[in-house]
């Protein structure tokens, strides 16, 4: 009886190391790989991972998530599979410090690369690219060359102003910026007044925005920078590039400031199982080639000196990103989540 | 009443139910497993949520529930009257073409709402070619001198989630004409009532039940959608959620308002179920003959052919033909991805395990309400359709807990035991995706189980006893094969659900495992949906072969039926789907060993 046991233990210890080479489970003894949870779309992370794997010979292995991906590393806990998280806007990055499920990172290449307003003072994420929030402007209706964010409240816009969902991540950094800027009165007035201007109801994309103002439904209206490259550039097919022509593409300031910029970032996971592959991978993406990715394949603003933007992009004038830290804009994000609803501004 | 019944039969019982504690205990583990992430929710929502509700209540809860409400209204409106009238007209009328309408009215069910909202923004777009079009044949030059109504709008969301949604009640209720109302309703011709006499005071009442499970069903699906409403601009009560959730970090807040919103839906359907408590459907699986369809000639018949054609043009046609030339054009530029047939694979396989154990465990929970005949194991069965009733993102969110918590614990075992660990193997495996599959839509294939199970005789069950069939030997000897075609038909729309589901498959799949829905998805958040037309297309075009399956099944058995004169059933039918289905509390019609005169016809030449 006891024999049989100990058979049956073997025979299933053996299946279970054949289901461990076959890739299922924890893949922590296998040398030379690094598991990618990421919120950033495949078209994106596809060519940073193979970039990497040509270089490093490290095997990249990912997976795409939405929203979720710190509830999901919490929950796995200590025998998450996950290397590095890599996500977008300056609230994730946080949540995922306030999770508690990134680690501490100390890397020279990491701190040389990144500007210190760009990464956690304990090196618990990093940003590694940024991306612009931008007015675009019809061709056709709209003369105006410069624009400021607290301008959009105009009533000379009434019946002209685009914009995806307040609501939406994108849009409550630039509310948490303004109510950083002027404080939450000024930022409700502003939000009215922004909203009494609304063309149709917020919501869509922010390519929506373009194609709206060909369609003719509205003047101006909000987009991130990265948006007119993807347009313009005929990656997402000749009709949105006809979208991305009919716009001016203006770079608003506030105006005790400068133009709101967000992040998209990475961290290491806490139970890191290569975590020193992690840290390669992380080195790799602020590296000039990782940089150069981020910019022909998503149009993004390179966060290390002296890395330069795609031509499209850096054709829309020169970016003065605003002097407000991240970390100080994701303090107001939840005020500005209330204010949205406060004012009805997805109604 | 049958609990009544079945107490005051009580002393004659036992025999009857000797062997069925394993079912029970089994039973029993499957609802725990489908009440495992809700009780997770639960515990996320004890938590407390700090100064969350009195926010709610000032500024986000009127307009959501008055956005809800007017979605599930306008929706429900939409679907009863198109799902109703197009059965109503391809069962009791003959007209040209209504032996191709009967099924193709199923084809929107191939078409993942989301789907559905980016191809219509696209063609209904002012600079799209639809409203291009309409300008040059107007004359006007630029799209600012003709505005017409935006899709992007309440209107425009009830109007797409009615047109794609539609087939559930059309389903059900379709079933129900085929099967049960041959003899009144020529009662009513012969009384001389007019067709809609016919229409509004017989086949409408007496479809109800029917009519009310596919509703709920279309509505839940309207519910707990996030993608295309939140892209259409309707923010209902799942989108607050998400902004709860997202932009306040608040989880235990969000989770509260999801189980608000699954009391919301449970307390519907008790009302629902409530109000018909007094009316009787009796007759129901009592020997029928088929209606004999009323030929429809001259305007008549091209009214009808329009009625049934519009809903699946708009439903399923249109945005068809929108995605294979988005996709042609694709294919042109880049030709087809090798990961696309990858993608399509693991899409399949995976959604036809999750469609097995699906059909397994609503088999058990079925079963057990049929041979134990408790008022538990009937409850125990209403506890599967808890998943379908919150938003997927939600149930997946729920699931993370218990899933890691089984996987810490085998990891531990196998580590205690073997001394080598497994890693998060549910995770790793991808068998996370499968266990929240079947239990999102646990709830089709109980239903259509226990509508099966519902029109076997429970004689039949008796007898088998009585001649020293175990409990087991019923269901295998006797069950199973009387209700394959009811099992296939659930199966296949299991399958269908499986193959479109997106935001639990995002959140739980394991790495490097990309399924057709999330591959759409990453391509459409990035806007170059033209890349993802071809997985749309994939999605579509396999969700379709079940699809066309679940009819042509019907139909073959409507011939074979009415060749030998037998009472008339149908698989689209059998299953009834939707039929007594899912939310529809009452345990299995015939209860307890008495013989019910409702249910049981001993003439019935099929029992």
């Amino acid at each position: 009886m006891e024999d049989m046991i100990l058979t049956h233990a073997r025979a299933l210890k053996s299946l279970i190391s054949a289901a461990a080479l076959l890739g299922i489970g924890s893949l922590s003894a296998m040398a030379q790989q690094v598991n990618l949870y990421t919120v950033r779309e495949p078209g994106l992370v596809k060519p940073l991972a193979e970039a990497f794997t040509a270089k490093s010979g490290i095997k990249v292995n990912t997976v795409f998530l939405k929203d979720g991906l710190a509830e999901r590393v919490a929950a796995e806990g200590e025998r998450s599979p996950a290397d590095v998280l890599m996500t977008v806007d300056i609230g994730n990055l946080v949540d995922i410090v306030e999770k508690g499920v990134a680690q501490p990172v100390k890397s020279a290449a990491l701190e040389s690369a990144i500007p210190a307003q760009l990464r956690d003072a304990s090196g618990q994420w990093f940003a590694v690219s940024l991306r612009a929030r931008l007015v675009y402007a019809s061709k056709e209706r709209v003369k105006d060359t410069a624009i400021t964010y607290e301008d959009l409240a105009d009533p000379k816009w009434k019946g002209k102003v685009c914009i995806r969902s307040g609501q939406h991540q994108y849009n409550i950094a630039l509310i948490a910026a303004h109510i950083a800027h002027h404080g939450e009165a000024a930022t409700e007035t502003w939000l009215k007044g922004v909203k009494a201007n609304l063309a149709r109801k917020a919501g869509g994309g922010d390519r929506e925005v373009a194609r709206d103002i060909l369609g003719g439904l509205c003047d101006v209206g909000v987009g991130n920078s990265y948006y007119v490259g993807l347009m313009r550039s005929g990656a997402g097919g000749p009709d949105q590039k006809k979208w991305g022509d009919a716009i001016n593409v203006l770079l608003p300031k506030f105006k005790n400031g400068a133009t709101h910029v967000n992040a998209s970032g990475v961290a290491v996971a806490k139970h890191a199982p290569n975590r020193d592959n992690a840290v390669k991978f992380l080195e790799f993406l602020v590296s000039d080639e990782g940089q150069k990715i981020y910019s022909e394949a998503n149009f993004e603003y390179p966060v290390k000196a002296g890395a330069q933007a795609h031509p499209i992009v850096a054709a829309l004038g020169k970016l003065e990103p605003d002097t407000l830290s991240l970390s100080e804009i994701a303090k107001h994000r939840k005020a500005a989540s209330v204010l949205v609803d406060r004012v009805g501004f997805d109604n | 009443m049958s609990s009544l019944t079945s107490a005051i039969l009580w002393p004659f019982a036992p025999r009857l139910r000797r062997g069925v504690g394993g079912w029970l205990a089994g039973s029993f583990v499957v609802a725990a497993l489908v009440a495992a992430p809700i009780v997770s929710l639960a515990l996320l929502a004890a938590q407390g949520s700090g100064d969350l509700w009195p926010h709610l209540v000032a500024y986000i809860l009127p307009q959501a529930f008055r956005d809800t409400l007017l979605l599930l209204g306008g929706v429900g409106i939409l679907v009863v009257t198109i799902g109703a009238s197009a059965a109503w007209l391809v069962t009791a009328y003959d007209f040209p073409g209504r032996r191709w309408l009967e099924w193709a009215l199923l084809l929107p069910l191939a078409m993942p709402t989301y789907i559905i909202a980016y191809a219509y923004l696209d063609l209904l777009h002012p600079i799209g070619p639809v409203q291009s079009g309409l300008r040059a044949l107007l004359g006007y030059e630029s799209p600012r001198d003709l505005i017409l109504p935006d899709i992007r709008s309440m209107g425009g969301c009830i109007l797409l989630f009615g047109f794609v949604l539609y087939p559930y009640v059309y389903l059900s209720t379709r079933a129900m004409f085929l099967m049960q109302i041959a003899s009144l309703v020529e009662v009513a011709r012969t009384l001389s009532a007019g067709r809609a006499g016919v229409f509004f005071r017989v086949a409408l009442p007496l479809a109800r039940p029917a009519i009310a499970v596919g509703t709920s069903l279309a509505l839940m699906e309207a519910l707990n959608d996030v993608g295309a409403s939140e892209f259409l601009g309707v923010r209902t009560l799942t989108v607050s959620i998400y902004s709860t959730w997202i932009n306040r970090s608040n989880l235990p807040g969000a989770a509260q308002i999801a189980l608000l919103m699954l009391l919301v839906v449970v307390t519907l359907i008790i009302i629902e179920r409530f109000a018909r408590r007094r009316q009787r459907y009796a007759g129901a699986a009592q020997r029928q003959r088929k209606l004999t369809p009323q030929r429809l000639g001259g305007w008549r018949g091209a009214l009808a052919v329009v009625a049934c054609l519009v809903p699946v043009l708009i439903g399923f046609v249109l945005p068809a033909l929108y995605l294979v030339t988005e996709a042609a054009k694709r294919i042109r530029f880049a030709g087809i991805s090798p990961e696309i047939v990858t993608q399509t694979i693991t899409t399949v396989t995976i959604s036809a395990i999750a469609t097995v154990v699906a059909l397994l465990l609503g088999l058990v929970l079925a079963f057990t309400a049929r041979l134990a005949q408790r008022a538990f194991s009937a409850m125990l069965l209403r506890v599967a359709s808890l998943g379908y009733a919150v938003p997927g993102t939600v149930l997946a969110l729920g699931l993370l807990a218990p899933l890691t918590a089984v996987d810490g614990w085998i990891d531990d075992t196998s580590r205690m035991v073997f001394g080598v660990g497994t890693g998060l193997l549910l995770f790793g495996s991808g068998a996370a995706l499968v266990y929240a599959y079947a239990a999102r839509f646990l709830t089709i294939s109980t239903g259509g189980i226990e509508a099966g199970l519902a029109r076997i005789s429970p004689s039949l069950d008796h007898a088998g006893r009585t001649l020293g069939a175990s409990a087991l030997g019923v269901v295998t000897r006797i069950q199973l094969p009387l209700i394959s075609p009811a099992l296939l038909s659930a199966g296949l729309l299991v399958f269908v659900d499986c193959m479109k589901e997106l935001p639990a498959t995002l959140l739980l799949r394991p790495l490097n495992l990309e399924t057709l829905a999330t591959h759409l998805y990453g391509e459409a958040a990035r806007g170059t949906y033209e890349d993802g037309s071809v997985a749309a297309l994939a999605i579509v075009l396999f969700g379709l072969v079940p699809v066309v399956l679940l009819a042509r099944l019907g139909q073959r058995r409507i011939v074979a039926r009415g060749r030998t004169a037998e009472p008339v059933d149908n698989v689209a039918s059998d299953s009834l789907i939707l039929g007594s289905a899912a939310l529809d509390a009452a345990p299995v019609p015939a209860s307890g060993p008495q013989v019910n005169g409702s249910y049981v016809s001993g003439t019935d030449p099929r029992t």
